[in-house]
């Protein structure tokens, strides 16, 4: 029993991780009103830059760093369509989707002589080391060290937008872009900035399935948990906070379905894996309800037109 | 304006700049990669078109991404996101598969059944998330997104019974024949029938060895029959009314709610017929397990906003998609360059596409100059014509 509640609390924080990097990413461009359909392709990029960047120095730290900076080039294409040119959002951010992962791809089979997987590279350390408490009923709850960078990373988002002037900032450009410029905010250097933030954020995300979690790039590496993270980001109503939790509950229930399939119920495991899912919209109907979106999140911001 | 601007204005400019675009950066990134970009855009036409049996294949592979096009372009315009196309198509073909393989009528009976039921399990699931959100609020991405997982893991979860799971493979049973709607099926499967079909010149071979189906005629006519919808009836007028200002249409008594279910459940509605006429049209009549979504719902996105989600621009839009995808392979086999390529040429275009405003803009930039141009020159011209006629301002002038 305490086996399995460790157990479950363990795979509970391996499946959220990923998430939380990839919805705190949809947070802060959210929030500064940039919609970020991308994060999926974003996440994949990362998870392939994390990869190659752990094969081609051996150090899993510089490649979780090159998930980042993959993330965030590829989020840099988001910004300048959807700030400079002021495309639509959600068309940009399909674009992304498809683009993303097509690069990591191609990318992947320029490096590895054709193959749609890369050889296995090293890992992330876990948080108490290698091995610590082997042989103990406690040993799953050595996670891996990127579990508390992400929640690390969540405060760290929640303390920005909610205890520093740059969060305001933020937070107002989301909300009402032409006040803020009014008042000498840059409406377009604070969407960049976010947008980029999200793009290394939802990198992050990639390298901590691959680096942590599988310690490959495969071609499904990433498959499905961007727009998790998604969902995630509304279910959370735009808070870092929330959302984190919103991504532990995603988590949860997924290792509730591991748990229960593999023969131990009678259940057929088909339904235990649409689990998950269906807790998600009704936790939403009964509990979360109307969510509203900040207020300027997906609108391009024209100057001198009408607010 | 200008005859230039006119055209720069066109949506039509804006696809054909990104189509262009998309194989502009494709091929820089092939010569970076160290492949003849030239060689890999003649296989790629080369398979796309090189032969009949090609073409009919990028028929095939563009109709059910026509209906999931034209399902997203639809919701779209009434200011939905529809991420849920993959689920609703792969609810059709799921109920295809247990109404086809269930039921044994007659062809003229069995095929409008269980295309209906298929189109019905879209149009549900579709109907569920419009009234989830008219109803509760609750964003339609989230909905859409969890039903796309719930109708994958329904999908196994049928594919796994024993009443429907063919022994030995990962996939069901093939619905009755009665539910075919293969076109000259039983001539192909009758010696003097097949023999026929071989002596017709050119597209003979290609309709012997692909699936020739009524799909693309049906995608066709309800492409149309949307684009009509929504831009001829009053139905499809308060539902744009709907998606460009829901407070404003709420006030003029249009039924906000009504029509957010009702476009959702037209939407799945579609994806769900699309579903069910890949069952009843393509070989092999069955559903398999699925390890990860096979994209006919999400590549519909890329179909829609590549047509600037006007419906009837869907039907190109999907065959260059299809032509896209299938020739892609092709860049693999010969060139060796991965097939991947064609990924970032389709996102490159939709990209652009997102882009789209620009040239526009740019139009109105260009009229904006010229407009200026000519003003000045209609001044400097006022200014020469009053200096003639008025001597004292002249002097006025130079006294100045």
């Amino acid at each position: 029993m305490l086996t399995n509640l460790i157990l479950l609390v363990s795979v509970t924080l391996m499946y959220s991780t990923p998430l939380i990097f990839g919805a705190l990413g949809g947070v802060v461009s959210e929030r500064s009103g940039v919609v970020n359909i991308g994060i999926e392709g974003m996440m994949g990029v990362g998870a392939f830059a994390g990869v190659a960047g752990s094969y081609l120095t051996g150090n899993p730290w510089i490649g979780f760093l090159c998930a980042g900076i993959a993330g965030g080039l590829i989020a840099l294409l988001h910004a300048m369509a959807s700030i400079t040119f002021n495309a639509d959002q959600t068309v940009s951010g399909v674009a992304i989707n498809l683009l993303a992962p097509g690069i990591a791809l191609f990318a992947c089979r320029l490096l590895f002589d054709g193959a749609a997987m890369s050889p296995a590279v090293n890992k992330l350390p876990k948080l108490f080391g290698e091995g610590a408490f082997n042989d103990t009923p406690y040993s799953s709850l050595n996670v891996d060290i990127t579990v508390v960078l992400a929640l690390l990373t969540a405060l760290l988002v929640w303390f920005v937008l909610y205890r520093t002037k740059w969060g305001l900032r933020i937070r107002s450009v989301g909300e009402h872009p032409h006040a803020s410029e009014t008042l000498g905010i840059s409406v377009r250097k604070t969407r960049y900035l976010c947008v980029i933030v999200s793009g290394v954020l939802a990198g992050f995300g990639g390298a901590s399935v691959t680096l942590a979690i599988i310690s490959q790039f495969t071609q499904t590496a990433i498959s499905g948990q961007g727009f998790i993270a998604l969902a995630a980001v509304i279910f959370g109503k735009w808070k870092p906070l929330n959302t984190y939790a919103a991504c532990l509950l995603f988590g949860f229930t997924q290792a509730l379905a591991i748990l229960l399939g593999g023969g131990a119920t009678p259940i057929p495991s088909q339904i235990i894996a649409m689990l998950p899912y269906f807790i998600t919209i009704i936790t939403l109907v009964l509990f979360v309800g109307k969510s509203v979106a900040p207020k300027a999140d997906g609108v391009p911001y024209i100057k001198g037109s009408r607010a | 304006m200008s005859t230039l601007t006119k055209i720069m204005r066109k949506p039509i400019t804006s696809a054909i700049v990104a189509i262009f675009v998309g194989l502009l950066v494709a091929s820089i990134i092939l010569v970076v990669a160290g492949y003849d970009p030239i060689s890999s855009f003649e296989a790629l036409i080369g398979g796309m078109v090189g032969k009949p049996k090609y073409i009919s294949n990028v028929i095939i592979k563009a109709t059910p991404l026509l209906f999931t096009g034209i399902a997203v372009a639809f919701a779209f315009r009434v200011g939905l996101f529809n991420i849920g196309a993959e689920g609703q198509y792969i609810v059709g073909t799921i109920l295809a598969v247990i109404v086809g393989y269930s039921l044994d009528l007659p062809p003229v009976l069995q095929i409008p059944v269980v295309v209906l039921v298929g189109t019905a399990g879209g149009a549900g699931i579709g109907a569920i998330i419009g009234w989830l959100k008219a109803q509760f609020g609750i964003n339609e991405v989230i909905t859409s997104i969890m039903f796309n997982w719930i109708s994958l893991y329904l999908c196994n979860f049928v594919v796994s019974l024993p009443q429907f799971h063919q022994p030995n493979s990962t996939s069901s049973y093939s619905i009755n024949e009665s539910g075919y709607t293969t076109l000259f099926y039983g001539m192909k499967n009758s010696e003097d029938g097949a023999e026929a079909i071989r002596n017709i010149p050119v597209i003979g071979d290609a309709i012997m060895r692909t699936d020739v189906n009524i799909g693309i005629f049906v995608a066709i006519i309800a492409a149309i029959f949307i684009g009509w919808l929504l831009m001829r009836t009053k139905v499809g007028y308060e539902m744009r009314a709907v998606g460009f200002n829901r407070d404003a249409a709420q006030f003029t008594g249009i039924n906000v709610k009504k029509n957010l279910t009702l476009c959702m459940a037209i939407s799945g509605a579609l994806c769900g017929l699309a579903g069910a006429l890949t069952i009843t049209g393509i070989a092999p009549h069955s559903i398999a397990t699925l390890a990860a979504f096979e994209n006919n719902g999400f590549n519909g996105l890329s179909v829609a906003f590549i047509a600037n989600c006007n419906p009837v621009a869907c039907i190109p839009a999907s065959f260059l998609f299809a032509g896209l995808l299938y020739g892609g392979q092709t860049v693999q086999q010969t060139v060796g360059a991965p097939s991947e390529i064609i990924n970032i040429v389709i996102g490159t275009i939709v990209f652009f596409m997102a882009l789209g405003g620009v040239i526009p803009m740019l139009a109105d930039r260009l009229d904006h100059k010229r407009a200026q141009k000519a003003k000045e020159e209609e001044a400097k011209l006022a200014a020469q014509v009053s200096d003639a006629s008025d001597p004292s301002q002249e002097e006025a002038n130079n006294a100045h």
